[in-house]
Order: structure tokens, then sequence, then C-alpha cells
């Protein structure tokens, strides 16, 4: 492992991921977190921007937080590939020797993120929930004072399906990694008219084995709802029965301007397309007000909507366990509440 | 042609979560299962053997308990398998998880090596794509498809909004997603031959080329500083009222909070 020198690491530094040169919402959310960290450190904020022609997005980079924008720019990186994408951030780990390395938790952050890290020789965390600056050990041994590293960076994350959650830290290594899901974090109020301070790097591509060849690039034609966007969510489960009874929901939907979304079982169902899932294994999403109709609340759910700054849960059971997380529990039957519920708001709107 | 894929025991958490009076998770009264990411990638690697023949290779690491899994995998249809089980592995991260599955596969000859994407308990999805860069093969992570062609693979490869169709020459690394198939159950001729088998153990001396400074707990860059079972957030308020007075109720809190 890579342990000499730790204190030449400096800086805290986000993976600014783009598509069709279009950026990852993600990027603006780390960079939000990533000015925490770096205040926190007496330290600025560098945006890692890789891709052919990109060089364009970095204004926006800086508008959201970025003090530094490195764009490693290639013909080779016009679409996502493990390896030339991995050298290009490997390389700029290697020459700028950032403390802290925010990756989004994305199809292509979690394939990105552990090649690097085990590139670089360093530790990765995944899917964290919370990054904060600290102690480790979090208490000094006594005795053993002197031997308690400051300045870390702490990482919470979930584990076992959401039943357990561990704070992490890399002592030893750096930088610091860490992905973290979209819609976690929060981005910043917009900097308008922020100009990127840019530093063009490129490490140089050679081909070799490890370069895969795309044969073909399929998009799924998207006609659903971003429920990551949504103010409001009003999410349906098991509960509600069939396919035709979340036209209520979505009636409910409307009269506040929101979303309907849904647990896995109705995934499973096939009652609605798996971009509207929210959990562990569907999206994380945090809006202002989460309604959860007819959902038990597994705690895979519960795992991606528990940062709703208001849940209401409406279920017949009243021992399923969404009351334990909703701020107000109606105890009954979603048919009829759910109609009554949207007539009334009508009326007051 | 030789496939290994990588497989791992773990607790299930679906649906058979179980806790202890304490609300801590009571992890021994839970079942252990072959994790299903893996399961899948297990089930294409037995699609490919059923068309050309090839050879499968099940590995783990883990408690010597772990042998279920690998039985469990040969009963599918595999045809030999290995136990990387040693103390001095206990505690490891996904860094020297995957530098000691590195140092196994040093011993064996392959031309694909299948893992999960993710394992259910720790849903990293970072020791795939980390074995592959120990042994500096492509990866592919995400697949959704897989199939062979003369010296490579063509696989679909999964993002959030569309698919690549990628190719590349063998030896490489693959991860599979639980979409990917659905896997066979085991036969009873098969479940008959696996318990007669031999399931190879492999301990800290028989890992190639791997440093004991990036083994087990010791080696592991990432320390955990506090683990805890989860508190859950406070509960609110909850009501048991007639629909009419339900929804008026709700109607009252949105005027409180100046929602409406």
């Amino acid at each position: 492992m890579n342990t000499m020198g730790l204190e030449e690491f400096k800086g805290v530094y986000v993976y600014a991921q783009q598509v069709d040169n279009v950026l990852n919402g993600v990027a603006f959310e780390l960079l939000g977190k990533a000015r925490e960290l770096a205040a926190d450190l007496n330290t600025d904020v560098t945006a890692v921007l890789i891709g052919s022609d990109v060089k364009g997005l970095a204004d926006e980079l800086a508008v959201y937080g970025a003090d530094k924008v490195i764009v490693v720019d290639d013909p080779e990186l016009k679409e996502y590939r493990t390896e030339p994408y991995a050298h290009a951030l490997a390389s700029v780990i290697n020459e700028y020797k950032p403390e802290i390395m925010l990756v989004g938790a994305t199809a292509i952050g979690r394939d990105l993120g552990p090649t690097v890290s085990a590139r670089v020789a360093t530790g990765l965390t995944a899917d964290c929930t919370v990054l904060e600056i600290g102690d480790f050990p979090l208490v000094a041994a006594p005795g053993k004072e002197d031997q308690q590293k400051h300045n870390q960076l702490l990482m919470t994350r979930p584990a076992f399906g959401g039943n357990t959650i561990a704070t992490i830290a890399c002592p030893d290594n750096r930088p610091q990694m860490a992905t973290v899901r979209p819609g976690v974090m929060q981005k910043i109020a917009p900097i308008e008219g922020a100009k990127a301070n840019i530093i063009e790097y490129n490490p140089g591509f050679t081909p070799n084995n490890r370069y895969v060849e795309i044969l073909n690039i399929v998009k799924a034609v998207k006609s659903t709802a971003n429920i990551m966007e949504a103010k409001v969510l009003v999410s349906g489960g098991r509960g509600v029965g069939s396919k035709e009874n979340f036209k209520m929901l979505e009636e409910l939907a409307e009269v506040l301007g929101g979303t309907v979304s849904c647990s896995r079982a109705v995934v499973e169902n096939g009652w609605l397309p798996v971009d509207l899932q929210v959990g562990q294994t569907g999206k994380t999403v945090r809006p202002q007000i989460y309604f959860a109709i007819g959902i038990s609340g597994a705690i895979q759910h519960v795992a991606g909507m528990e940062e709703s700054d208001l849940i209401i849960a409406i279920n017949k059971d009243e021992d399923a366990p969404i009351f334990d997380v909703a701020d107000y529990g109606l105890v009954g039957d979603l048919n009829k509440i759910v109609p009554a519920l949207t007539a009334a708001l009508k009326a007051e709107m | 042609m030789n496939i290994v894929v990588c497989i791992k025991q773990v607790p299930d958490t679906k649906g058979g979560v179980k806790f202890n009076p304490d609300g801590t998770l009571d992890r021994a009264a839970m079942l252990a299962i072959m994790n299903p990411d893996d399961k899948a990638g297990l089930e294409a690697a037995l699609r490919i053997k059923d068309e050309t023949g090839a050879k499968v290779t099940v590995l783990t690491m883990g408690l010597p308990k772990a042998d279920a899994v690998l039985r469990e995998a040969m009963a599918m249809g595999a045809d030999d398998a290995i136990l990387v089980t040693d103390r001095v592995l206990g505690g490891a991260d996904t860094w020297a998880t995957s530098t000691t599955i590195a140092g196994a596969l040093r011993n064996l000859e392959y031309d694909l090596i299948i893992t999960g994407r993710q394992a259910i308990d720790g849903d990293t999805a970072q020791v795939g794509p980390q074995i592959a860069e120990h042994l500096s093969l492509p990866v592919i992570s995400y697949a959704e498809d897989i199939k062979v062609e003369g010296d490579s693979v063509i696989v679909k490869r999964q993002y959030e909004d569309r698919y690549h169709e990628v190719k590349a020459k063998m030896p490489c690394l693959i991860t599979a997603l639980s979409e990917l198939n659905e896997p066979r159950y085991m036969t009873p001729g098969g479940i008959f031959d696996a318990c007669d088998k031999e399931v190879t153990v492999w301990g800290r001396a028989d890992l190639k080329d791997v440093d004991d400074a990036n083994l087990g707990l010791k080696g592991s860059p990432t320390k955990i500083a506090k683990a805890s079972d989860k508190v859950a957030k406070g509960a609110g308020e909850k009501v048991n009222l007639d629909p009419e007075e339900a929804v008026a109720y709700l109607i009252g809190k949105f005027k409180e909070k100046h929602i409406i």
C-alpha cells in the first residue's frame, strides 16, 4: 500500500461525470458536499472532468462550487469505457495528489471508483450517506492520544440491506475515496456567472487489451418522470392492490403538483416501471412531501426515502413499520382515504 | 475454455431479517445463501458450459461453512470448487478481499472470470473490478447478457438510461446482474455428486504473488471507526380515524405547516 508522504495530498476532488457532454446532477451534489469538507480542511475544491470535447462544461462546475477544473480531453474518451477513464482519473490522482476523491455511485462511478482505487492502492467506501471531517479513532485510546489522527474523512454508509450503519475511515492511504449515490448530498445555490479556472491535463492514451470495443449503444426510451427531482412524491406499494388503483394516486399527485413513485413490490408485479422505484435497489429520494400509501416500510424501502422532509403514511395495518418513520400516520383504508384527501385538497386550493 | 465464477455466502437480508430483543441484528438466525448476483453469474457460466463444454470452477473466500455454497454450485453443475479460508484473511475490506482472490486466481487457468456485481450484505460492487485491476484484465461490469464468440465475449453492459454492447478479448472479467437470467435448480443427481466431490481448500500459503501487508484486517486501507445497528428516526403521530376525520386531520396539519 502507498503510505508515504500523506501530507503531500491536498484538496477535495470531485469526479464530474458527464455522458453525451451533459453533466450528471450528482457532480453538482458532490461539489456541494466538497465545499463543506474543504472549508473544514481549509483547502479548495477541484472538479475532474473527463471526456471528449468537454471543456465547455467547466464553467457549469464553477457555478456549483468548483474552484478549479482539471480537464482530461481526448477522443479515446468519447464514450465511457473502464480502461481509458480509469487511466485518466488514476493519472490525475498520481499527478495532483488529492486528499479526498469523491465519485458518484452511478453505474459508471461504481465501476470507475473501484478500478481507480485499486490502481492507486487506496481504500474506497461505497454509497456513503454522511461525509464529515473528524478524528480517527473517534476517541483516542488512553495513553495513545498522539496516535489519534485528525482531519480524517469519516464516511458513513449503510450495510446489511440497510440494517446497520458503519462509519469508516481511511487513515493510512491517500486519497480517501468515497462514492455517494445521486440524491443524497445537496448542491449549493448557483454562483451566477462563475468562470472555471481550467487546468488541462492529458496523460496520453495508448489502446491495449484492456480497451474494450463498443459495438452498439442502445438508449432506453424515457417516458417516465424523474422521481429524484420531484418536490412531492405519492408513492404506492403492494397494498394499492392493482395497476388500475394507481389512478387514485395519480389524481392525488396531480392536485399537489407531484409525481407517482412506488416500492419494489409494485415493480415486481409489473404495475409500474423500475424508473419509479424508491429504495435500496431503486432510487434515493428526498422530496418535501412523501406519501407512503399501502407501503409496509421494509427497511430497503425506508433507506431510499427516510430523508424526505415530511412523510405521510397511509396503511390499514397499524403495526406496519412505515409508521415508525412517518411524521403523520393514518391507519385506515387507502381506497377511502386517498380519494377523500384528493377531493378535500381540491376544495382547499 | 475455463471459466471461474467467484461466489460469496451472504446472510439473506431480503425478508428474513431477524432482530435480537435489544433491537440489534441477529446475524446467526439469518439464513446463509449464495449471493443472488453471483448465482446469476454462475448460471451464465453454466449456460456457456452447456453450449461449449467449458469447465466451470467456483471459488469463494470465507469461513469454512462457506463450503455449503460451493456444494450448491456443484449441485447446479459446476465442475470444481475452491474454498479460500484462513484466519489471517479475516476482517478484509474490498481491497484486501480482491487482493486475496486475485492471489488465488493466479494459480488457475482461466479465459473468463465472472463475479456478481455486488453482494447483498455489503452492496459495494467493488470486488469484481478490483480483482480485474490486480490481474490487469479488461473488466465489463453490470452485465445483463453474456455471449462467447471465438476468443471474445460480447456483453450487454447496463447503465441507468442505456446499454452498451461491448466486445472484449478473453481473458477478461465480467460482473453479473441478477437480472441476467433465472438460475437453474440443483438436480437430485447433482446434489448426490456434490456431496461426494472434493472441495479444494486453500490457505494463505496457497496465494500467489501476494504481500502479507495487503491481507486481512491489517491489510485493509479502510477501517471501521464505528458500527451500529440502525436507529430508526422517531415516529411521529399516528391516528386511527374514520376516513373523513383522517382527511380533516391531515388537512389541518398541512395548514399548520403552510403546505396549503
